[in-house]
């Protein structure tokens, strides 16, 4: 197909006007504007208008750029490059990989494109298909040992109809590059076939057959796996004001999630704290697996200092290798941070489109942006008979910690889990600062249904109480009422605060989280038959002091079972050394 | 190369004029030249067709219809020299204390950031003196970090102490719309502190126009970042970005720009983004640390807001202390737990207590708090005021951290403070232990 031509003829910031001069131009498709230097930059069809006008949204800086510019199109959309050699990779939002970039500038020049993937590298490559077998998109050809696990080489996912295998390659080492296979259709057209193909990012894959999220995704983070769960396949959102403890949160999600795959999508956020995971992540050991955590990571570091129009391709990006990996039979995990920067983005497209703005001068068509991308997650049956699940963990960061405005909102339409940040909590230092009573989650928890209400109940009174000890003061309220309230201020200090940079503290696995629940329900069932506040309050702060040493001792360490004890001794109200009170 | 001059300027704004010209490039340095032959700097910041919009560097005032506008056919770009260290200049890059012009590199401003995987994580820590960011938000290397304050408040001196009593190689003042007495401060400090020698100021005062005060941020910064990349640990000192924004929002309007909140562009995230992500710890080179002062009434406001979810924390000053609560700094854990092992847990038992106390202070207007607890987390809250507070007592670390368990035992019983009992018992104060106490409320 020719490619259409075209010349600049406005340049407002990352906006760029073009006139089509030959060829017929697509919607979505990318263009490369020439500079006078020769610089090539990338940008992408956003709007068609009338007498051949065509806006561009430029994913560099515009700097140097005049009316009458070249602009190549390229008749492809914007799209992300699947095959093996992703993970452990860390790229910017159009995956360019920035290690790769490193070596040519130290900076981020404009016009550098570096090849995606790898494509010096041999895999070795076992075939499972033979000559004359039938295949069609999405078939597997074979597969490929990457990091953890066996990376299945597929028919591109765009091939339509039935295909017949001509010429498979042996088992042996190729590279991404390298055809592996020639099929042909019934009218003996041929097509060759690489271990790497391109998927535009824009468009959702579709599902082989889709089901229901109900399985408890693992993250080691109490509050989250007992209170507020998230599913393998399903969605959750975490708004909370700056310093309410998001990117802590975030990071903790990323080390001790229980997904095969996780996609980091820095997504307009600080560059540091992208650093921070890529630096990091290969030093740190993933205790299931034994390797590397950087061997199950995806980074895509689109950090806040880079073109604003990356940052939309940035999250779609993510999303694209996200939905591949678990067509791959894995579950893979998305942190997208944060989503209101791509929301801002859009906002700073649109305001230089002139459209009309929506609240807060977002374009009306948010709402459906953000629902559409959050409906990419899922859990997803395979022609094997394999279960592959993608699960998106998204941030929104709302301007004065509003979680009225239109991208909280839109979010908290389109996902099942709703973790809010509170900057009361995280000013008390009770973190995570998740708020117990406004959160929620859809889905099935690590405990059982009854148990999770329960405690549910206990924070729930624990809140009236204390806002009447305010009133009146602890003389105001009776023993029994103030029995209740320590219970709910001990379950918070003990089970829900949670010490991430601490070793042990920072992860609880399903078998300790149980141990745990069953000595807090202990707790909030043995009767108190100590009176007057102080002694009551004193119990308490010995029983919590006695509760978070053991919270710091290994689950293996022969002291773990010791404290145990001595802290059910308390509980049972005996053997206190009398302190003097 | 004979640069085309044009006539005709179809329109003249406060900060913004539009001409009608051809070959002209987006972002190039353009001159107004005045009837009288005196010249003035401008910037193309749009393109439309034959349209061409520019930013004044002077204003638009007493720009005529009779002025003359050349393109120079080179972007903005700031001279860079070793020699401009001691040197203060404007905002449009020109020395203002008398001396001499330099023989200058021309270096490009505004330029793309480091490649993320070209920074090194952040692992220094900064010594300040200043307890509240010693012990509860520890300065670091590399870091982006504004104070947040009301406009009174003593912000420029803290700006200034943290300047010259740590070890920078090289401070950079960006001054955006200071009061001449601001200005005067800050030369002052640095040469009674003898840092003359290592700093260079970039100042731009109510005099000058916004779109020199809209400057200063790249011109420092552009700077900052070629010391960093000889090899030195730059300090950038920012004050005010408050005032920063407000001119982009005037510069934004009058280009008709559709505002997004209080009449900011909605851009504004991005803006301050990409200044303050300038900070970097770079591999192979030197450092850049940045700290700006972000004046506010109220941290809601799009300013701060905007500023608190891109910086790497903030020091919020109020009534003349430093505040824990507002305060924060995101690198603090990964310097905090080489220090001394006590370091991470006691700036957090201190925390708690003091955000209990907080809550004693509501419930004593309702004149419910008697109880004996209460009374000592109120006395307690009032001693980590006087003691802990005050952003210009010097105290060393590991003093300042005595402190702290001097003010837990004088107020607290051991099983009080949520501590580890192998905390406690490693450093508990016997009595008269540390004693270090400005003026102790218990005998």
């Amino acid at each position: 197909m020719s490619k259409a031509k075209g010349r600049v003829i406005s340049v407002n910031e990352s906006l760029v006007g073009a006139k089509n001069t030959e060829g017929a131009v697509i919607n979505g498709e990318v263009a490369y504007i020439i500079l006078e230097d020769g610089k090539r930059l990338k940008s992408e069809v956003i709007d068609v208008k009338q007498g051949g006008v065509v806006y561009l949204q430029v994913f560099e800086d515009t700097g140097w750029m005049k009316i009458g510019d070249l602009v190549e199109f390229t008749g492809l959309p914007l799209a992300v490059k699947l095959g093996p050699g992703i993970l452990g990779s860390v790229t910017d939002g159009l995956q360019n990989p920035l290690y790769e970039l490193a070596k040519i500038e130290w900076f981020l020049e404009r016009g550098l494109e570096v090849s995606p993937l790898d494509n010096t590298q041999k895999w070795h490559f076992t075939p499972t298909v033979q000559k004359d077998e039938v295949v069609t998109g999405s078939s597997v050809l074979g597969h490929v040992p990457e990091k953890l696990f066996q990376h299945k080489i597929f028919v591109p996912f765009s091939v339509q109809g039935e295909y017949t295998i001509e010429r498979i390659v042996q088992e042996g080492d190729y590279t991404i590059d390298e055809t592996i296979a020639v099929i042909k259709d019934g009218s003996g057209n041929t097509q060759e076939l690489q271990m790497a193909f391109d998927w535009p990012v824009k468009k959702p894959m579709p599902f082989h057959e889709r089901s229901v999220p109900e399985k408890p995704m693992p993250t080691g983070i109490r509050i989250l796996d007992a209170l507020f769960p998230i599913a393998f396949g399903g969605t959750a959102c975490n708004p909370g004001p700056f310093g309410a403890g998001k990117t802590v949160l975030q990071h903790s999600l990323a080390r001790h999630s229980q997904a095969d795959v996780v996609i980091i999508a820095a997504c307009g956020e600080r560059a540091g704290e992208a650093v921070e995971v890529f630096k990091d992540f290969p030093e740190l050991i993933d205790p299931r697996t034994g390797k590397s955590l950087m061997d199950r990571t995806f980074i895509v570091g689109n950090t806040s200092s880079m073109p604003v129009a990356a940052r939309e391709a940035s999250v779609y990006m993510a999303t694209t290798v996200g939905e591949y990996y678990r067509k791959q039979g894995l579950n893979v995990l998305i942190l997208a941070d944060s989503t209101s920067r791509w929301a801002q983005a859009l906002r700073e497209t649109s305001g230089r489109k002139e459209e009309i703005p929506g609240p807060e001068a977002f374009p009306m068509y948010i709402s459906t942006l953000i629902s559409a991308f959050y409906d990419r997650a899922g859990i997803e049956k395979l022609p094997d008979e394999s279960t592959g699940s993608l699960s998106i963990i998204g941030t929104v960061s709302p301007a004065g910690g509003n979680f009225d405005e239109p991208v909280t909102q839109a979010t908290l339409l389109s996902t099942g889990a709703f973790w809010g940040l509170s900057r009361a909590l995280s000013d008390a230092r009770k973190y995570p600062a998740i708020d117990r009573i406004d959160s929620t989650s859809k889905y099935p928890s690590l405990l059982q249904k009854e148990e999770v209400l329960y405690l549910l109940e206990l924070l729930r009174d624990g809140k009236t109480i204390a806002s009447n000890i305010l009133l009146m003061g602890e003389k105001g309220i009776t023993d029994e009422s103030y029995i209740r309230y320590q219970k709910s201020e001990l379950l918070d200090s003990v089970f829900l605060q949670q010490n991430s940079f601490d070793e042990v503290d920072g992860v609880t696995n399903p078998e300790r989280l149980r141990l745990m629940f069953d000595m807090v329900k202990e707790i909030i069932d043995a009767p108190v038959t100590i009176q007057g506040k102080e002694g009551i309050r004193s119990h308490f702060n010995f029983m919590r002091q006695a509760f978070l040493d053991w919270n710091y001792t290994q689950l293996k360490d022969e002291k773990f079972e010791k404290q145990k004890s001595k802290l059910l001794k308390l509980v049972k109200q005996m053997g206190y050394a009398e302190e003097n009170v | 190369m004979l640069r085309k001059t044009y006539e005709n300027i179809d329109s003249i704004g406060r900060a913004i004029l539009s001409i009608k010209a051809s070959g002209v490039h987006n972002k190039e340095l353009a001159e107004v030249i005045y009837p009288t032959g005196e010249k003035a700097f401008a910037q193309v910041i749009a393109l439309d067709g034959e349209q061409v919009t520019l930013q004044l560097f002077g204003g638009g005032f007493g720009v005529s219809t009779d002025c003359k506008i050349r393109f120079l056919g080179k972007p903005v770009q700031v001279g860079f020299s070793d020699d401009m260290l001691g040197r203060v200049y404007s905002g449009n890059g020109q020395p203002i204390d008398g001396g001499p012009e330099l023989m200058a590199d021309q270096i490009r401003i505004a330029g793309p950031s480091i490649n993320p995987v070209k920074r090194l994580i952040p692992k220094n820590m900064i010594r300040t003196g200043v307890p509240m960011i010693d012990v509860f938000n520890t300065l670091v290397r590399s870091q982006k970090i504004p104070i947040f304050a009301k406009a009174g408040e003593p912000y420029n001196q803290l700006l200034a102490n943290i300047a010259t009593q740590t070890d920078a190689d090289v401070i950079i003042i960006g001054g955006v719309g200071l009061k001449y007495d601001e200005y005067h401060y800050f030369r002052q400090r640095i040469e009674d502190a003898g840092s003359k020698n290592k700093t260079v100021m970039f100042v731009h005062t109510h005099r000058d126009s916004i779109v020199e005060g809209l400057m200063v941020p790249d011109l420092a910064l552009a700077v900052g970042e070629r010391f960093a990349l000889q090899g030195k640990n730059v300090f950038v000192l920012l004050s005010d970005m408050t005032q920063w924004s407000d001119y982009l929002r005037q510069v934004a309007n009058a280009q008709d720009q559709i505002p997004a909140n209080q009449g900011y562009p909605g851009d504004l995230y991005s803006q301050l983004a990409s200044r303050y992500e300038k900070a970097a710890d770079i591999d192979g080179a030197g450092s850049l640390t940045i700290l700006g002062v972000t004046t506010m009434d109220d941290v809601t406001h799009p300013v701060p807001d905007n500023t608190g979810y891109i910086t790497e924390g903030q020091f919020y000053m109020k009534d003349g202390y430093l505040e824990l609560f507002g305060s924060l700094s995101r690198l603090k854990q990964q310097v905090n737990d080489k220090t001394r092992s006590d370091h991470r847990n006691i700036m957090n038992a201190m925390a708690r207590l003091l955000s209990e106390s907080e809550e004693r202070v509501k419930a004593q207007k309702f004149g419910s708090v008697k109880d004996d607890y209460s009374l000592r987390l109120l006395d307690y809250r009032k001693t980590f005021q006087q003691e802990l507070m005050d952003p210009f007592r010097f105290l060393e670390l590991e003093d300042a951290l005595d402190l702290c368990w001097d003010i837990l035992s004088n107020h607290f019983k051991r099983e009080e403070v949520g501590l580890s009992s192998e905390l406690i018992d490693a450093y508990w104060p016997e009595k008269g232990k540390y004693k270090i106490l400005k003026n102790s409320t218990h005998e």
